[in-house]
């Protein structure tokens, strides 16, 4: 038995690992088991490649006691950053983080294909094709989650918007493919350091242009987008080192990811390209026609009181709620009514938060169970015969001109339907828009009472009024 | 090096990664939509051993410090990734009626 033999194996167990916790990944109840799984994967396999001293080129030899040094040093260093700002991080922080670590893996796969173009041997156009693309897109997506990153962590506040955008991007991009071609066509891979250098440049220089146009709103798109992206850099260096767990990983990740991508967009009423190439709202704000009716304010005890008293509840969170850190409130507050007799149920919606699935996350953080926790096409059914809607920080989600006003810039986006409930409560902080920019007729509808102040100090009032009752 | 994947293995595999990508997506809830793209952002942390091979073969200084930035950031993307990952999935609990 030989090294490389022990390698092919344990690159063979570690894609089986993946796929295996991936799989689990996708279900509640198997979910934590998945990542562990697909953690021993990873773990082998980075354990095994240190076999690789047995069997390197002849021309490394001389240099491998340093190259060893370096590997050990660069792990070390990389898992115990990594380790300790993941430990660190808030959950409300979390798209962000997912971005830098996303960006991390682009940059490794262009770290790669940079790593063979400065070899200064001669390659076969076809696997310098391969290099080329997955360092271009590696790069892409190392820069480009950088920006989100940036973004989403509030260091870039303003969106940066300048005449031409698209021709300066589509112009960068040209340029960049243009040098890649070049080096294949002309130099067969033996090209000059400074070539290289300029593609590896466009190629930065573009995730940059390309994400900075982006509204903080859309980030989650195009960090799924991006995860994607580093997962095809993944899979097509794979094919240049000849590893095939790479590939597998990769691709996997690339399909699914671009998939999760699809989703997400429609779930949000857009289209990927829409995301990418405009900005939501500047065309045309404040369609949809004059609301009738005014909001009518409630007091919390009061709202309180009704929904101790119903038979059904179910809450929307939005984003607001997690902004203000009120889900450990809210479920303090849902616990009250489970105990009074109440069925209550959270009805989240499928881009609540800064990334799908996000409030999910939220909630769990703050004790809700999972199974309490339900999808918009599974609860959307459940509003006509619910006594109370309880919305909580959420606003363009239920929004009913979605559904009815051909004018509006969110018609056809999918909603919650809380005007559907006998009695809806909001919780609000003031009588401002949603993202969209567009009124929410739902705050004036007949049915519909406002509790305006912050969610967490609202909460605290529902708490006190109910336990009042005894 | 020599080459074993030749194009049409190669196509192979990227085919039926492909259906098994979108397989294991297509029916996830969406309560687990933020988790699974940590964990497949995790997944493509295997990058780092592609980045470790690379540098055990660098032979000048410019392939050592390339390299060496490579393992840093793949080691980056994979611990990271696994950390927040079981970090967010050890919370959800179903209840205990």
């Amino acid at each position: 038995m030989n090294a490389k033999f022990i390698i092919d194996a344990t690159d063979f167990a570690a894609a089986l690992l993946f796929i295996l916790g991936l799989k689990r990944m996708s279900s509640p109840v198997t979910a934590r088991s998945g990542i562990v799984i697909a953690g021993w994967g990873v773990l082998v396999a980075t354990l095994a490649s240190f076999l690789y001293v047995f069997g390197i080129a002849p021309a490394a030899q001389p240099h491998l006691g340093v190259n060893l040094g370096l590997g050990i040093a660069a792990l070390a260093i990389g898992c115990g950053w990594a380790w300790w700002s993941g430990q660190r991080v808030a959950m409300t922080a979390m798209p962000q983080m997912v971005a830098l670590y996303n960006g991390m893996g682009g940059g490794a796969a262009a770290c790669i294909a940079a790593v063979e173009l400065f070899s200064g041997e001669a390659h076969a156009a076809s696997r310098l094709v391969i290099t080329l693309l997955g360092a271009l897109i590696g790069a892409v997506s190392l820069s480009g989650s950088l920006i989100a990153w940036a973004k989403l962590d509030g260091k870039i506040n303003k969106t940066l918007h300048v005449a031409g955008q698209q021709a300066i991007n589509t112009a960068v991009l040209a340029a960049t493919v243009a040098v890649g071609v070049y080096i294949i066509v002309a130099t067969g891979g033996e090209s000059s350091a400074a070539l290289t250098g300029v593609f590896f440049v466009g190629a930065l220089a573009f995730g940059v242009l390309m994400t900075l146009p982006i509204g903080g709103a859309d980030m989650p798109v195009v960090i799924s987008l991006y995860n994607a992206f580093t997962g095809l850099a993944v899979g097509l260096e794979g094919y240049v080192l000849q590893k095939p767990v790479l590939m597998i990983a990769g691709v996997v990740v690339g399909a699914a990811g671009t998939l999760l991508t699809l989703v997400m967009a429609r779930a949000m009423n857009r289209s990927v390209s829409n995301v990418l190439f405009s900005r939501f709202g500047v065309a045309e704000v404040g369609g949809g026609g004059e609301i009738k009716g005014s909001m009518k304010p409630v007091e919390a005890s009061d709202a309180a009181v009704a929904m101790r008293y119903a038979r059904k509840v179910l809450i929307i969170p939005g984003y607001g709620l997690a902004v203000a850190q009120a889900q450990y409130k809210l479920y303090e507050f849902v616990k009250l009514l489970q105990a009074a007799g109440v069925e209550v149920k959270f009805a989240v919606h499928p881009v609540a938060g800064r990334m799908p699935g996000h409030m999910d996350v939220l909630l769990a953080e703050a004790g809700v169970p999972y199974d309490m926790m339900h999808e918009l096409e599974e609860v959307n059914e459940e509003f006509q015969n619910a006594d109370v809607a309880l919305v909580i920080g959420a606003n363009d989600v239920v929004n009913p001109a979605a559904r009815t006003d051909k004018s509006s810039p969110i018609y056809g986006m999918p909603i919650l339907n809380a005007d559907q409930a006998q009695q809806v409560y909001v919780i609000k902080r003031g009588q401002g828009k949603g993202y969209s920019g567009v009124e929410n007729e739902l705050f004036f509808a007949d049915n519909t009472n406002m509790v305006y102040g912050d969610a967490q100090q609202v909460l605290t009032k529902f708490i006190a009024a109910v336990k009042e009752l005894g | 090096m020599e080459t074993t994947l030749t194009g049409f293995i190669a196509l192979y595999i990227v085919m039926l990664a492909t259906f098994t990508g979108i397989e294991i997506i297509g029916r996830v809830p969406a309560i687990l939509h933020t988790p699974l793209m940590s964990g497949s952002n995790f997944v493509h942390g295997i990058v780092v051993v592609g980045a470790l091979y690379a540098l055990l073969n660098a032979t000048n200084p410019t392939q050592q410090v390339i390299g060496f930035i490579g393992v840093l950031l793949g080691a980056g993307n994979a611990a990271g990734g696994y950390v927040v990952t079981k970090r967010m999935l050890e919370m959800f609990k179903a209840s205990h009626r």
